[in-house]
């Protein structure tokens, strides 16, 4: 349906449509969003730790943590709320890395990324192992602001960035695909950006 | 690319029925959906407008009327100047004109009558809208849970509701209305001038019978992280806060 009257909008410029997923507008500030007060999680205190289910299968130190191999990662993001931002650069450490140095292979199909907060959200193993996704540290060089997730917040750039938990302190690998805080409350499963899966009643 | 709505789509035509400006930056839209739109006070819906080349823009806007009020529903919308849909309703939308939205949509700013209280709740600009669904939906409600509402603009006439704060605030019904301006002297005896702080939301608290069930911080991001550690510091635990961000 034509809106009358609209005709000028913010078009992207057109070598950068293709970059662009539907419904996206491209932003250039890096704003914030998150469904509470940001918690500031000092290193000290910090500590990151994989489960199947309830039990622990390993649990990092900040120091620890740090120690694993680094990887960087350039990469452009989507945000639900419809901006997308072109080539954020963390560094951080690979999902990957982290099952090898637990000396595991993924024991389950389904993840939930756990946060300091409470927060959780639910993403498919396949989309964080491979190369896809990381436990990023710094942001731009520098280590991640408190309201962008820091000291550490997972990023799954090719999902809507609600799946990149901020704040996370761990990965739970579960047997059944279980919803976490926002796909709780009418967002979608899996949300990818190039499909439009923003909500939970998308295709 | 521009889809026709089929039964199946989740976007609906719906109808501005009445503009009304409130503040010089903040109009009101009522729209009337085709099909029926049931929300929950603090849900949001996402607008859609189509240029006739296709290019499609959406931006989402929270609800500002109450579930139970007829007549459409209303956003207040506020016009950011280098915005590309605030410019669009604040310039050319008039009453009459068709407009695409989905929802009613969000499930965690909200506030239903079971949720109770008491409750505080804490918007800064246009951060009130949400806020405003909920004094709306109590008041409708004939609910008599406690609220205060910690309002903070930046001068007395971007006050957005202002008469109908006001008014609420009059019927001494265990509502609470606390207005800060940051950038003028309060008018009020109960008001401020000065930007929210812990010691502001602490006196908040005390107006309440005892403390909040839960508070819903609501604004810019610069604002919620201010009044959402503000709230902390004044005893508020992490886990009752809830926070809706707009912008950069």
């Amino acid at each position: 349906m034509v809106t009358r009257g609209f005709f000028s909008g913010r078009r992207p410029p057109s070598d950068t449509d293709a970059r662009i997923p539907p419904g996206q507008y491209l932003e250039q500030g890096f704003p914030v969003l998150s469904a509470g007060p940001t918690p500031r999680v000092r290193v000290e205190d910090w500590s990151f730790t994989l489960k199947q289910g309830p039990r622990p299968l390993k649990t990092w130190n900040w120091a620890e943590f740090n120690a694993l191999p680094q990887s960087k990662m350039t990469r452009d993001i989507h945000c639900v709320t419809a901006w997308t931002k072109f080539n954020t650069p963390w560094q951080g450490v690979m999902i990957d890395d982290i099952l090898a140095d637990a000396g595991i292979e993924p024991p389950t199909a389904y993840t939930l990324a756990l946060s300091f907060d409470g927060y959780s959200t639910n993403v498919p193993t396949k989309d964080l192992v491979t190369g896809k996704a990381m436990v990023a540290l710094l942001y731009e060089g520098k280590p991640i602001t408190p309201d962008h997730g820091g000291p550490a917040r997972l990023l799954v750039p090719h999902l809507y960035f609600w799946k990149s938990a901020k704040w996370v302190n761990g990965l739970q690998f579960t047997e059944r695909d279980e919803p976490g805080f926002w796909e709780l409350r009418g967002y979608h499963i899996y949300g990818d950006p190039w499909r439009e899966q923003r909500y939970s009643s998308d295709p | 690319m521009t889809a026709e709505p089929s039964p199946q789509s989740p976007w609906q035509a719906a109808t501005i029925t009445r503009i009304v400006k409130r503040t010089p930056r903040v109009t009101s839209f009522w729209f009337q959906p085709s099909r029926p739109l049931a929300h929950l006070a603090g849900q949001h819906v996402d607008i859609r407008l189509t240029a006739p080349d296709g290019y499609q823009a959406r931006r989402s806007y929270s609800i500002a009327s109450a579930p139970e009020a007829g007549g459409g529903i209303e956003l207040a919308i506020e016009r950011l100047d280098d915005g590309e849909v605030s410019p669009f309703f604040h310039d050319v939308a008039a009453v009459g004109d068709e407009i695409e939205l989905r929802g009613p949509l969000g499930g965690h700013f909200i506030w239903e009558e079971s949720d109770g209280g008491p409750i505080l709740l804490v918007g800064g600009g246009s951060g009130v809208v949400p806020l405003m669904a909920m004094l709306r939906h109590r008041t409708l409600r004939n609910n008599a849970v406690p609220v205060a509402l910690v309002f903070s603009a930046r001068v007395w006439e971007e006050v957005i509701f202002r008469d109908e704060l006001i008014g609420l605030d009059d019927r001494r019904d265990g509502f609470d209305l606390v207005l800060t301006l940051t950038r003028e002297p309060a008018r009020r005896p109960s008001d401020y001038s000065r930007r929210v702080d812990a010691r502001m939301m602490a006196q908040a608290i005390e107006r309440l019978p005892k403390t909040p069930r839960l508070a819903y911080v609501c604004g810019s991001n610069a604002f919620v992280s201010a009044a959402a550690d503000a709230l902390i510091g004044a005893g508020v635990p992490a886990g009752l806060i809830r926070t809706e961000r707009y912008g950069v």
